[in-house]
């Protein structure tokens, strides 16, 4: 220990050194996203709030492969398929307990037909365990008002492919 | 009744039930507390006396550093009350006639003229005496060999207290904050140059 | 000032033509009313402080992270210390059931005592004091002296580990670092000749640059600047604030003393903690910072120099604890004992040996 380090020492040197940076730091620009009015910008790949997709017809897209269930590893998804009257296969009941779900995002890569697809909406909740279970025609009313932002990140994801 | 009078009938009871309470209590830790209760209503007492000196000095002292390292310690302790009981009544006679002795010599001592007089306590001092300076004064012109001896004394069981209990072990490991704060990379790091490696031939 | 305030009560009253009837019966109670209006003046200003102390802590914490802090509940996050305090108000407060019910509940008075009494002898402004003591310091140092019963009772009462061990950490802590706070003192109380805090700050008000103008050059910062630090730094030590805060050591033994106290019980821990902050805010501006003096010659001297310093060093602590990692125990023990005070012995007999040589200052 020489001269200089005591100088240091008793000088607080090395405090002053720590003090300086949190000091700068106090002026700095601050990084925090005030979310409800600034948000994080969101991949096209983003994983959120589950819908059903329909043709641009009106014909709904699903026809029950039941690919989407298989591949669900939390086994959140429920499909019961039965034949409609003009014959085609279709679900009778197509649910998604978003309780059990864990957005990896499966169900989607699974799907032939691009019926089940994740939408960029995280903002939903619900205030008992029963509003979070999704039958066929929440997950069809989820497509049907999210079908612009749907259909865009498709688009922007779509070379990727 | 005066006010003062109420105040150390107050201050007196109070201190008497706490003095009491220390050897009755069970719990060593209540004891203690209480112990620091009666040190308070001391403190009081001497407050009515106009000894604010003697008095702060007996709260900062005894019940702010020595009543605290009491309690430490009686924390820390595993005391076992019935073990302590034991040979209560056998040793009743001896620690019987030595208090009855000692309250026989207060009762003496404050019975003698010099106490009686009461010449202490009715004196009125003027507002801007400050019995601080006063005592310091006296400790320092009138009484200042018996109170050097005792600091020497002190800093003598201060000295002792520390060799007693230092042990400088060199078989262990043992860290210098200073010296690992003076450290810096370059004492420890040495960034050799050198060529890179030549390719197989 | 007490004659204005009685006088503004009577034009008060007049106005409904009262004056003589309320004063009739309220004559004999004049004297006790007039000191609870002073006590309240000291001890409101004195909660709210440590309501917004709060609010500050974290709003500057959170600057000094990169951060905003809160910024929600109200005008910048004005009302979140009324929501957080709302909060713990209404939270249960519950007993252990192995717990000391007697001392548990006794622990969170005893913290919060002495923080609020020592306020009796903080003089605001010139003849400012609630009660001007000669023996102002003594009693500070008795005073603050007891704030460890509340956390040593709690860490016992709670009948746990964590708590206790927290409180074994800051006995020991707390009766090392008044020492070193005691010693450097001494040093002040040489130079100012007196125990009366009023006299300390007026002997602060004289010197040459005083004389000059320069008024904040002969505080006692200046001449005593080691023990200026000593006394900082061990009051940070005292409070239990980072990076002295062993006592409480989140990561360590997550609230110590607190850990079984919930609603208001711990509260009054909390409220403790910042009312000491502000005492020793306070006391370092009157020792070493010349209390209500003004640093300049041209301008007036008064509460709002004390209130501007004791700011400055409640950033610091905010600033410290932003800063610094915690000490490690046996750290925290050799700073007290193997460097403040032999600095404090040494620098006692210099002051000394200066205030006998030709070169005194302080005369």
């Amino acid at each position: 220990m020489g001269v200089r380090d005591l100088i240091q020492t008793f000088a607080l040197g090395e405090l002053r050194q720590g003090l300086a940076v949190t000091l700068r730091y106090f002026f700095a620009p601050k990084f925090t996203v005030r979310y409800p009015e600034e948000k994080t910008p969101a991949s096209p790949r983003f994983r959120g709030l589950h819908a059903l997709r329909r043709y641009p017809n009106g014909e709904e897209r699903c026809i029950a492969c039941k690919l989407c269930e298989a591949a669900c590893p939390a086994m959140a998804i429920t499909i019961e398929s039965a034949e409609r009257e003009d014959g085609s296969r279709r679900t009778s009941r197509y649910d998604i307990d978003l309780t059990k779900c864990i957005f990896c995002g499966f169900c989607e890569e699974a799907c032939p037909v691009d019926a089940i697809v994740e939408t960029n909406v995280f903002e939903y909740h619900g205030e008992t365990r029963g509003d979070l279970y999704y039958t066929k025609q929440m997950l069809l009313a989820n497509g049907d008002r999210y079908e612009a932002a749907i259909a865009k990140a498709r688009a922007a994801d779509a070379k990727y492919r | 009744m005066e006010a003062k009078t109420l105040l150390f009938y107050l201050f007196s009871a109070v201190l008497l039930f706490a003095a009491l309470r220390v050897i009755t209590a069970r719990n060593p830790v209540h004891a203690v507390l209480y112990l620091v209760l009666a040190f308070f209503n001391a403190a009081g007492l001497w407050l009515t006396l106009e000894a604010e000196f003697l008095a702060l000095a007996l709260v900062m002292v005894y019940v702010g550093a020595v009543m605290v390292l009491f309690l430490f310690v009686v924390m820390m302790l595993d005391i076992d009350i019935t073990r302590l009981r034991q040979g209560f009544w056998a040793n009743m006679p001896l620690a019987a006639t030595l208090g009855l002795v000692m309250a026989a010599e207060m009762v003496w001592v404050l019975s003698t003229d010099f106490f009686a007089s009461g010449v202490f306590f009715n004196e009125s001092m003027p507002a801007d005496y400050s019995n601080t300076k006063e005592l310091g004064r006296l400790l320092f012109t009138d009484y200042v060999y018996p109170f050097e001896l005792a600091s020497i004394i002190l800093l003598v069981a201060i000295i002792a207290a520390v060799v007693l209990t230092l042990r400088r072990r060199t078989d262990v490991r043992h860290l210098d904050p200073a010296k690992q704060i003076a450290v810096k990379h370059a004492d420890r790091i040495r960034v050799v140059q050198m060529p890179a490696e030549k390719e197989a031939e | 000032m007490e004659d204005s305030v009685l006088q503004s009560f009577q034009w008060f009253w007049n106005l409904f033509g009262l004056w003589d009837w309320v004063w009739g019966w309220f004559a004999p109670l004049w004297p006790l009313t007039w000191w609870i209006i002073k006590i309240l003046a000291i001890f409101v200003p004195l909660l709210l402080g440590v309501a917004y102390l709060t609010w500050l802590e974290r709003r500057v914490i959170g600057f000094m992270q990169v951060r905003m802090g809160p910024n929600r509940v109200g005008w910048f996050g004005l009302l979140q210390p009324i929501a957080d305090g709302l909060k713990l108000f209404f939270k249960e407060v519950i007993l252990p059931a192995k717990a000391d019910p007697w001392l548990f509940f006794l622990a969170p008075a005893l913290a919060m005592a002495p923080a609020v009494t020592v306020w009796a002898v903080i003089p605001f402004f010139d003849g400012g004091a609630l009660a001007d003591l000669d023996a102002g310091v003594l009693f500070l140092l008795a005073v603050t002296s007891l704030g460890v019963y509340g956390i040593i009772i709690a860490g016992w009462a709670s009948n746990s580990k964590y708590p206790f061990l927290g409180s074994m950490r800051s006995a020991a802590q707390m009766v090392s670092y008044e020492i070193a706070m005691g010693l450097a003192l001494v040093c002040v109380l040489m130079v100012s000749n007196s125990l009366n805090l009023t006299d300390i700050i007026r002997a602060q008000g004289q010197g040459v640059f005083a004389d000059y103008g320069a008024g904040f050059l002969s505080w006692n910062w200046l001449p005593l600047l080691p023990m200026f630090l000593v006394y900082l730094i061990s009051g940070v030590a005292e409070i239990n604030r980072a990076p002295f805060d062993v006592v409480e050591g989140e990561s360590e033994i997550v609230a110590g003393h607190m850990v079984e106290y919930s609603g208001m019980a711990f509260a009054m821990f909390f409220l403790a903690e910042y009312a000491n902050m502000i005492l020793v805010s306070a006391l370092v501006s009157i020792f070493f910072l010349g209390g209500w003096l003004s640093p300049v010659g041209f301008l007036p001297d008064g509460v709002h120099w004390l209130s501007v310093k004791m700011f400055f060093i409640l950033l610091c602590f905010l600033w410290f604890r932003a800063t610094f990692p915690r000490y490690r125990y046996d750290q925290i023990m050799r700073l007290g004992w193997k460097v403040f005070v032999p600095l404090c012995l040494l620098w006692i007999p210099v002051v000394g040996v200066w205030m006998m040589s030709p070169f005194n200052i302080w005369k």
